[in-house]
């Protein structure tokens, strides 16, 4: 008796729970309002399923416990309830399954006019890279990397030298203009992870990997590591700062080119550089992506 | 008519010294309990693990010598003995092993001898799992899933030994759990008693039945991946090592995938967590039919739905990976097969309180066990589907949501069914009975203490705090409340672990102190209920197999006066 009063009373203990929480999504800063409202059709579905299938056991429990004289009713099986069941069961898979899969057609579409935006992680932090004026991101790969060229742009590619490097750990990004992601990783596998922003993607070693999303509000973030990269984990984190084009075009300008690095360069490091060059050709280097 | 091994024609050669007896046995009793307290033992050590973990959580820096190297070696080594060293073990090689000689009528395992190597090679993989945690370095910090290239270059701890003995301790678990998995396959195709039809036996074998079969078909993924992964670590290959630039050095591995190692370990991964699962269910329906005193509802249904849920979880392992880099648009497959397999799924729970619907439920400790089960596993199934479904799972993936959803669904229900199954079925295997009043205590604590320790987690997800975090430090998104539920949780988990010293002192004190137990306590149909003696001895059943002559559900049937009928007794 006790027992289906406690499971009643962790349901009604749950919804009102769930009602003065604290705690649920942040704010929302990017255009991804389909995944929070697949998210609240899974959870109305869900959480309907939860409270109606526990009250139900909490019923049956407290209506069928042991009594003197109470004998249990023999019925095997009841192939019509089986099938009722199981349709509606269905029916709430394909209510969840449509707005989810809705959502992650548009999260692997990337729209024709996203601008390219690098991200690179390493034990345990982040340097970001822009194409630069001519919208194309230059080929890159670990083997080009030397003390002055630490995201490893392979020299020889003339549309490497306008790409705009930022290695403060900080990057800056135009309100609501959508924006692809693409991520490299120099050492293991990290993630991309900015809560307000919802999408999130793994950067892999070896390959490039990407998402993409329209940034909507202005505003700073944080960008953290959501996945395990050793005992650094915790501690690697990064900023965004959305800010209107103006804002960002002046920062943008601030920021130094892979040119200027080599021209800045000594004789020694730029031959050192250029020295990578000549093992770059082979399955390892990343073209543009 | 062929004759086959139920035919019962060789002599049983009985253990001649007390440490043929209880040392090198070759019965299939005496190795499920070297395989229960073997996998308990070393399960009380991850159970350690995860308090150390949550001091750090709730209370950071109180304890001074937990650094974030010995929290995730903590978070790795807690993760990886949970899933395989105790719950496959326990389920499989304890629960397999007592219960399905005993349930389809047989005198043991048909390869007694495999059977008893079986245990003591897993007890060799828990001895190196052990060695880990003394090597330069200590055990691998790599998290359970052990993903390269982290797992074996510098910044991780024991990237140099201790991934080591952990990927040599996984190799020889498979091995061990080939030889058992091919025994308990075997025994339930070929060693059946007369009249003990597949659509007889109990749930409980089903569930087993079925879990082993998929081990047989998913360990071997893992044991390439260890082995791949021990070669690119030791023999300088490129499996899943690409070039990389790593602490100030280019590395001379070259052109390996790191996926390719997350497609191999979810492969297992995946069907793994319902080689842990369908005992489970399997089990818990036996617990629910025999204290409701009525059959279980929907046999066949239930039957199928083991099936198919075993069949379908091959097929939905990159549902862990959407956003692990791998070609984005797999993502509509996986989420379709990862949300099918909810119906099959959802049909036992409903079959489950179906059974309890107009039943008459004695609501001894076992059942207790077995309804907050049902709980749980409601709670843990229904938040899987968040993460199942594709677009969901991208913001909640890597969140304190995915710990609490896992720990539901297969860390709390499997336990509780563990629970409630060696509350069940001690009185068989030691002849005595437990404490009832300590048994409600562990009952009481467990379950409402571990539902503090979980709901929480999954609201501190959906707020996007990320796990595996030794500590949150300044950030902007998170509150100053998330420090007072993490601290909050960290005391419920102390006291649900402080609470488990009632049970074993209970399972203890009445191995000796505890009052005789009736042959068959809680009136069960199944056969394991009906043996001459109790504890069954060597050969379970005296000089003559039994015969069966029903399902194992008869309870409540209209006319007798009994309110079960066992499975050996013949027709009136």
């Amino acid at each position: 008796m006790p027992l289906a009063i406690a499971i009643a009373a962790l349901v009604v203990g749950s919804v009102l729970f769930h009602l003065v929480s604290p705690w649920w999504q942040t704010p929302i800063a990017s255009n991804w309002t389909s995944i929070d409202s697949a998210l609240d059709v899974t959870l109305w579905i869900c959480g309907l399923a939860f409270v109606v299938l526990n009250l139900f056991l909490a019923n049956a429990v407290w209506r069928y416990r042991h009594r003197p004289g109470h004998k249990a009713h023999y019925e095997p099986e009841n192939a019509t309830l089986e099938k009722r069941l199981t349709f509606w069961t269905g029916i709430g898979i394909i209510g969840m399954l449509a707005p989810g899969l809705t959502a992650w057609d548009k999260y692997v579409t990337v729209p024709e006019d996203a601008a390219m935006v690098e991200a690179v992680g390493q034990q345990w932090q982040w340097s970001f890279r822009y194409p630069g004026p001519d919208g194309v991101l230059g080929a890159a790969g670990v083997m080009h990397i030397t003390p002055e060229n630490t995201l490893g742009l392979d020299p020889t590619d003339p549309f490497g030298r306008d790409d705009i490097l930022v290695e403060a750990g900080e990057m800056h990004l135009p309100v609501g203009k959508p924006v692809k992601m693409v991520l490299r990783s120099k050492d293991v596998l990290h993630d991309f992870y900015v809560p307000e922003f919802r999408a999130k993607m793994d950067l892999v070693p070896g390959i490039v990997t990407y998402f993409w999303m329209t940034p909507t509000v202005a505003g700073n973030f944080e960008i953290l590591c959501a996945e395990l990269c050793g005992v650094g984990h915790h501690e690697m984190r990064g900023a965004v700062v959305v800010e209107d084009q103006e804002a960002f075009d002046e920062w943008q300008a601030g920021q130094i080119t892979f040119g200027e690095v080599l021209a800045q360069a000594s004789p020694a490091s730029r031959y050192a550089m250029f020295a990578t060059a000549d093992v770059c050709i082979g399955t390892n280097n990343w073209s543009n992506p | 008519m062929a004759t086959t091994l139920a035919d019962d024609l060789k002599p049983l050669h009985h253990p001649k010294t007390w440490i043929g007896k209880y040392v090198w046995s070759q019965d299939h009793k005496v190795i499920a309990v070297q395989y229960g307290v073997t996998a308990i033992a070393i399960g009380l050590v991850a159970l350690v693990l995860s308090v150390l973990m949550r001091l750090q959580l709730g209370f950071p820096g109180s304890v001074p010598w937990i650094q974030p190297e010995n929290y995730l070696q903590y978070v790795s080594m807690h993760g990886m003995i949970m899933v395989v060293y105790l719950l496959t073990a326990l389920l499989l090689g304890g629960f397999g092993n007592y219960l399905i000689p005993l349930m389809v009528g047989a005198r043991d395992m048909v390869f007694p001898y495999v059977n008893m190597l079986s245990y003591w090679v897993y007890l060799l993989s828990v001895i190196v799992l052990v060695i880990g945690f003394f090597v330069p370095g200590g055990p691998t910090g790599a998290g359970w899933t052990l993903y390269p290239p982290q797992a074996i270059t510098e910044g991780t701890p024991g990237y140099s030994w201790g991934i080591v003995t952990m990927l040599v301790s996984l190799a020889i678990f498979i091995i061990a759990f080939t030889m058992g998995g091919l025994n308990y396959v075997t025994t339930v195709l070929q060693a059946r008693c007369k009249g003990m039809t597949l659509m007889r036996m109990p749930l409980s074998v089903w569930g087993i039945f079925t879990a082993s079969i998929m081990g047989l078909l998913a360990f071997p993924a893992l044991f390439v991946a260890a082995i791949m992964m021990l070669l690119d670590h030791l023999a300088g290959t490129s499996f899943f090592m690409p070039t990389l630039f790593s602490f100030g050095q280019t590395t001379d591995t070259v052109g390996g995938n790191p996926i390719l190692f997350q497609h191999l370990f979810w492969f297992f991964g995946h069907p793994e967590v319902y080689i842990v699962a369908l005992p489970a269910f399997g089990i818990v329906s036996d617990l629910i039919s025999v204290h409701a005193r009525r059959n279980i509802f929907g046999y066949r249904m239930m039957v199928w739905a083991i099936v198919i849920i075993g069949g379908l979880s091959f097929l939905v392992w990159a549902h862990h990976m959407y956003v692990s880099g791998m070609n984005p648009y797999f993502g509509f497959f996986f989420a379709i097969s990862t949300l099918v397999i909810a119906i099959p799924t959802a049909i036992k729970v409903y079959n489950w309180l179906l059974t309890l619907w107009r039943g008459d439920i004695h609501l001894r400790v076992p059942m207790l066990f077995a309804i907050a089960f049902i709980f749980t596993f409601i709670h843990g199934g229904l938040t899987g589907l968040f993460l199942g479904n594709v677009s969901v799972d991208v913001p909640l993936s890597d969140t304190y949501f995915v710990v609490g959803h896992f720990h539901m669904v297969m860390g709390v229900s499997p336990v509780l069914v563990i629970f409630g199954a060696i509350y069940h079925w001690y009185p068989k295997m030691t002849g005595r009975m437990w404490n009832k009043t300590l048994g409600q205590m562990h009952f009481w604590l467990t379950f409402l203490g571990t539902y503090a320790i979980y709901m929480p987690m999954h609201y501190i997800g959906i707020l996007g705090v990320p796990r595996r975090y030794f500590a949150l430090g300044e950030t902007a998104f998170i509150p100053d409340s998330v420090a007072l539920a993490n601290a909050g949780i960290t005391i419920a988990a102390i006291v649900v672990f402080l609470a488990q010293g009632l049970f074993f002192f209970n399972m203890i004190w009445s191995l000796f102190r505890g009052p005789k137990a009736d042959p068959n306590p809680w009136g069960a149909a199944s056969l394991e209920w009906q043996t001459p003696d109790t504890p069954p001895v060597h050969g379970n059943w005296g000089p003559k197999l039994p015969t069966v002559y029903r399902w194992a559900y008869d309870y409540s049937v209209p006319r007798p006066e009994r309110d079960f009928i066992p499975q050996n007794e013949p027709p009136a």
